[in-house]
């Protein structure tokens, strides 16, 4: 049953790209190239008329500059009509989970009745800027009129000046990295070295297994590299099958390399990819005849202060979104957490366990998460959405959890159930 | 004015008289006797009108500005000196019009080729619009013709003689950007502004002012162009590239050369009555005759879609191939380049798509490259392609063909897993050379929706598609085929249901009388050399590695096993076979080839057919086995009724394997020796060298009859 106000919104598909580390096999794609390869494969898959979508939503983390709004580019493909909406969104590392809320706000109201949401990240295709002062003294150039006050402009930059300056993945608020922070909560939470590392191991021994069987490529479209020299990719490329707890406790830790504990290992790696997933009113997937994978029940947002623990707000995200759901966590048969570091998952699951909640690691992550799989920033929400839609589906599983830790202490949790 | 009813009307605003060209009737404008003395009349009075200060004009037609002249006008002409007259008085027009004491500025949007160019040039300005459908070029060389109304004395002096015989010789049509590069035209503009630009032209002229316009080409081209010593080597180049492709078989490139020579030489006058002269000579030859016809052939065809009151065809916006090998990926690739739909390419693994993908993507890539294409229409059309392993996607396809291994049982199987797949109003193509399309239709379900459509290889580049109905095809699926062969860019040719169809069953016997002839101790260079003088753009042995030796064997086969003792194959194509020397696509056939070029005959192949050259029959005897093996099979088949009419039968030969066009097509070269003569050769060459040669029904009962192929 649906709860709150409007129209049942259904979860009909989903599908995305290998997950690939950046600068590997994906290198040469730009995001938009994803984020449209991916919706096109979508329409594929369902044999869905271009023309009966009405909006086009994606995520994005790091936008190109010169395609900031890839959404529309992706509602430009052929296969759709030209008068297609689209807009892009940001909610860090749950640009795609949010993009699904959004797509299910716009259904739930009756504002449309199919909608595609989904993200993409290439972080082989970031944006590299200028420095302050080079940009500051291009501009002026520009704008200078004759040739000597051109030059004049010029020779005020020192060689300091032509760096250029890539993002980095800090807060802009404190200043702390993601590893840092990452860092900060397993002291805080007081998370052993060795159970992150068992973690990590757990995430690829998962994905690895849900790719032999093949759970997970069933949503993974195959990459045809531009060039023949290059094999078709079919599969995420992070996924370790030969590590063992013995070759991860050698690793150094990166972000605190005196007393830390988080490693390389049981970090969610640099990654390349993208997901769209297709939402419809239930009564529009019922007229075009598709079967849903489940439906959203509920979702909800919370945000904590970046400087204390930056990736613990699922811990209020989860039990909001489950009193909107009118769900109890024991309800729950399968979970979806995102893992950006095995320091975080654990402080989730600590902070989850504190409320009085039993941990069922069985129906957690059971296909690995993004530890082993990757995790294109603008993009993992479509492919959580994704992996618990059809997990739910093959073990017809009434109520299933998904919840996303986000950059800027933010995090994003949602409900889906089967009938 | 003008009476009412006439094609030129005119208006006069702010002293500019406003002219429209818009032939009453026609769907394009064209420039024929009446639309000519039209002009005289209204020129005539634009001058005396005192009130006109200057001229603008347009076509009233939103597609085209002139499309040429009128060329029924020229099949009517008896005597080279009724021709010459023509071409003076078009070139009498256009002098007046050149030295009108008002000066007059055109406004060019669509196709303004031929004598439509002509008068372009004549006028003082030109602005065309940047639109995709401004076409400018002088395609008469293409009929056998050359400008004849001071197309060869004025282009040459506005862009060089370089730039001007490069159009002029190849008959080219180049887009508005590339006209504007060249010179041709004066400005480009946004069709929107295509008027107020022309108007605001004509009213600079008015006051005196007149275009610059500087010699383009930088220091080549002064070096080239400007002084005599330059120009006699662009002269001497340009005669000896035409030769190289026309073997002395076409005479127009070289009477346009002349023409422009002459004039550049001595002066307008004298190049403009060189001109005529030589386009009186020009129209009334075989060649241009020949030429003329099959462009009439082609005119009528792209009307006909085969089947009697054809029904509508259905649009198809969804195109599956299955088959993602050299000619499934070619078939992609053209889809998406030339008709912009969106297609689907299946095979059993992912490499294999990855191949095609690779392949067909190729396609869109050229005309890019060639910047026949934006890269961001080049960015649309490569999104239409895709592919994949499963037949996931072809639910919305309207039309799916099939490029497999060319095996019946394949073909069958593919056809019921399609059908399984897809919605039951698609058509089911097969691009089988040879295998009857009732034999695969036979496997499905809904046999009514299954036809032939046999393409050709590189798909991107031959302009045929054979388009093969069975006799339960549906005439709806028959005209969807013909329009969607269209929409690839090709000539689409309806042929009868039957082993080899048109192309195929023509073709064998001449491929196997090569085999023969090498057997016979024919050197391969020779063969190929003489055929191409003859006028095939290659060679039998040539078009053999290019096709495939294991396809011709395929081919043969299948054609032998089905008509029997006269397509028994040669002996020794085998032999290449088994050794793997399939052709071009293997890197060796009878010829090497490296790095995608051509190279010389690999001498160790007449081992391996079991043979050595020792000079063989004479040359003669040589082109007179292939060429009236091909025209006797193409009798027989015309015959049984395999193509339509001859018309069909021609502009297929023409554009499926190059048959020489300036013969016309097989059954016109026939109906030029006449049916007795051939029969008299075939039976003498029957009694030499065996029953392959003997006269069929077809030409015995047209040497009784004095019968022909066209009236």
């Amino acid at each position: 049953m649906p709860v709150g106000n409007g129209r049942r919104v259904a979860v009909v598909a989903g599908c995305r790209t290998p997950f690939c580390k950046s600068g590997t096999a994906l290198k040469d794609a730009r995001a938009v190239d994803l984020a449209r390869y991916v919706t096109r494969e979508l329409l594929e898959r369902t044999s869905l008329d271009g023309a009966d979508v009405d909006e086009v939503v994606f995520g994005q983390v790091v936008p190109s500059a010169l395609v900031p709004n890839v959404a529309r580019e992706v509602s430009l493909l052929p296969q759709f009509p030209k008068e297609i909406p689209a807009y892009s969104l940001n909610r860090a590392c749950a640009s795609a989970g949010q993009a699904v809320s959004s797509a299910h706000d716009q259904i739930a109201l009756g504002n449309a009745d199919v909608v595609i949401a989904g993200g993409v990240e290439s972080l082989s295709d970031i944006p590299i800027l200028a420095s302050r002062r080079l940009a500051d003294t291009l501009v002026e150039a520009s704008k200078a009129k004759s040739l000597g006050a051109r030059l004049r402009t010029f020779s005020r930059l020192r060689i300091r000046d032509l760096m250029p300056v890539s993002p980095a993945i800090a807060e802009p608020s404190t200043g702390e990295t993601m590893g840092q922070s990452a860092e900060k909560m397993a002291k805080e939470n007081h998370i052993p070295r060795e159970a992150q590392d068992r973690w990590a191991l757990r995430s690829h021994q998962l994905a690895a297994q849900g790719t032999a069987d093949g759970r997970l490529t069933q949503e993974i479209v195959p990459w045809f590299p531009a060039k023949l020299n290059a094999p078709v990719v079919t599969q995420d490329n992070g996924i370790r099958t030969d590590t063992s707890l013995e070759q991860m406790s050698k690793l150094k830790p990166v972000f605190d390399r005196k007393y830390g504990t988080v490693t390389a290992a049981s970090s969610s790696p640099l990654t390349d990819g993208a997901s769209a997933v297709l939402l419809m009113s239930d009564d529009a997937a019922r007229a075009h005849g598709y079967p849903p994978l489940a439906y959203i029940r509920a979702y909800a947002v919370a945000a904590v202060d970046p400087g204390w623990q930056l990736l613990q707000a699922p811990i209020f995200a989860v039990p909001k979104v489950l009193e909107r759901a009118g769900v109890q966590w024991k309800d729950l048969g399968l979970i979806e957490i995102h893992e950006a570091f095995a320091a975080q998952v654990l402080s989730n699951l600590k902070g989850f366990a504190e409320k009085g909640w039993e941990i069922n690691e069985d129906i957690i992550n059971v296909m690995g998460g993004s530890i082993a799989i990757g995790h294109p920033f603008g993009a993992t929400g479509g492919r959580i959405v994704t992996t618990l839609a059809n997990e739910m589906s093959r073990r017809d599983v009434q109520f299933g959890l998904l919840s996303i830790c986000a950059q800027g202490g933010m995090g994003f949790a949602m409900v889906l159930e089967r009938r | 004015m003008p009476p009412p009813g006439s094609a030129l009307t005119w208006e006069l605003i702010d002293g500019i008289a406003l002219v429209t060209l818009d032939l009453k009737g026609e769907p394009v404008n064209k420039i024929s006797r009446a639309v000519k003395d039209e002009f005289l009349v209204t020129f005539a009075g634009l001058e005396r009108d005192a009130a006109v200060q200057a001229v603008a004009l347009f076509s009233g037609k939103p597609e085209n500005f002139i499309a040429g002249a009128d060329i029924e006008e020229f099949v009517k002409l008896t005597t080279a000196a009724e021709a010459e007259r023509l071409s003076a008085d078009g070139q009498e027009l256009l002098e007046r019009v050149a030295r009108l004491p008002k000066p007059i500025a055109v406004g060019i949007h669509g196709a303004c080729l031929g004598g439509g160019l002509e008068f372009a040039l004549a006028c003082h300005y030109r602005v065309a619009s940047d639109h995709p459908k401004t076409q400018l070029g002088l395609p008469e060389v293409q009929l056998g013709l050359l400008p004849g109304a001071g197309g060869c004395q004025r282009l040459p002096r506005l862009i060089g003689a370089r730039a001007a015989l490069d159009i002029i010789l190849a008959g080219k049509t180049e887009p508005a950007q590339k006209a504007f590069r060249l010179g041709i035209v004066d400005e480009l503009v946004h069709p929107a502004t295509l008027r107020d630009v022309t108007i605001a032209a004509a009213k600079r002229m008015a006051t005196g002012w007149r275009p610059r316009r500087r010699r383009r080409g930088g220091f080549v081209g002064w070096l080239l162009d400007a002084n005599p010593l330059g120009r006699s080597l662009v002269f001497r180049t340009a005669r000896k590239q035409v030769l190289n492709q026309t073997k002395g078989n076409y005479p127009a490139p070289l009477a346009a050369l002349e023409a422009v020579q002459y004039g550049l030489r001595r002066g307008m006058a004298a190049g403009l009555k060189r001109e005529a002269q030589l386009f009186g000579q020009l129209a009334v030859t075989d060649v241009s005759r020949k030429l003329v016809q099959i462009f009439f052939a082609t005119t009528q065809l792209k009307k006909d879609f085969g089947v009697a009151n054809a029904p509508a065809p259905v649009e198809v916006r969804r195109l599956g191939v299955v088959g993602a090998g050299f000619m499934g990926s070619g078939i992609a690739g053209t889809a998406v380049s030339q008709a912009g739909v969106d297609a689907r390419l299946k095979d059993a693994d992912l490499p294999r798509v990855h191949k095609g993908l690779v392949a067909a993507r190729e396609i869109p890539d050229e005309r890019l490259k060639r910047r026949r294409i934006t890269k961001y229409e080049h960015a649309r059309l490569v999104a239409l392609l895709s592919g994949g392993d499963s037949y996931a996607g072809f639910g919305r396809a309207d039309l799916v063909i099939e490029a497999v291994f060319e095996d019946l049982a394949v073909k069958q199987q593919v056809l019921r897993e399609v059908e399984a797949a897809t919605h039951d109003r698609v058509v089911f193509a097969s691009n089988t050379s040879t295998i009857p399309i009732a034999q695969i239709a036979a496997a499905g379900r809904r046999p009514q929706q299954v036809i032939g459509m046999h393409f050709f290889s590189p798909v991107a580049r031959m302009p045929l598609v054979e388009v093969i109905p069975s006799e339960h095809t549906a005439p709806w699926v028959t005209s969807t085929a013909v329009a969607f062969g269209r929409r690839m860019g090709k000539t689409a040719v309806v042929v009868k249901d039957s082993p080899g169809f048109w192309i195929n069953r023509i073709l064998t016997p001449y491929m196997n009388e090569a085999g023969h002839l090498l057997q016979e101790g024919v050197a391969i260079e020779e063969m190929d050399h003489l055929m191409v003088q003859f006028g095939f753009p290659v060679g039998p042995i040539t078009l053999l590695d290019e096709v495939g030796l294991d396809v011709g064997e395929k081919v043969v086969g299948v054609m032998h096993g089905a008509f029997g003792e006269r397509f028994a194959p040669p002996p020794g194509f085998a032999g290449m076979v088994k050794a793997g020397r399939f052709g071009r696509k293997a890197g060796k056939g009878f010829y090497t080839y490296s790095g995608g070029k051509k190279g010389d005959v690999d001498p160790t192949v007449y081992q391996l057919i079991g043979t050595q050259p020792n000079g063989g029959p004479r040359a003669a005897e040589i082109i007179q086995r292939l060429v009236l093996v091909m025209l006797n099979e193409a009798a027989r088949a015309v015959g049984e009724g395999i193509v339509r009419s001859p018309r069909d039968g021609d502009v297929a030969a023409i554009f499926g394997f190059g048959f020489p066009p300036f013969r016309g097509g097989p059954l016109r070269h026939a109906d030029d020796l006449g049916a007795a003569r051939l029969v008299g050769e075939l039976e003498r060459l029957a009694e030499r060298l065996g029953s392959r040669f003997a006269p069929s029904e077809t030409l015995l009962e047209q040497a009784r009859q004095g019968g022909k192929f066209y009236p």
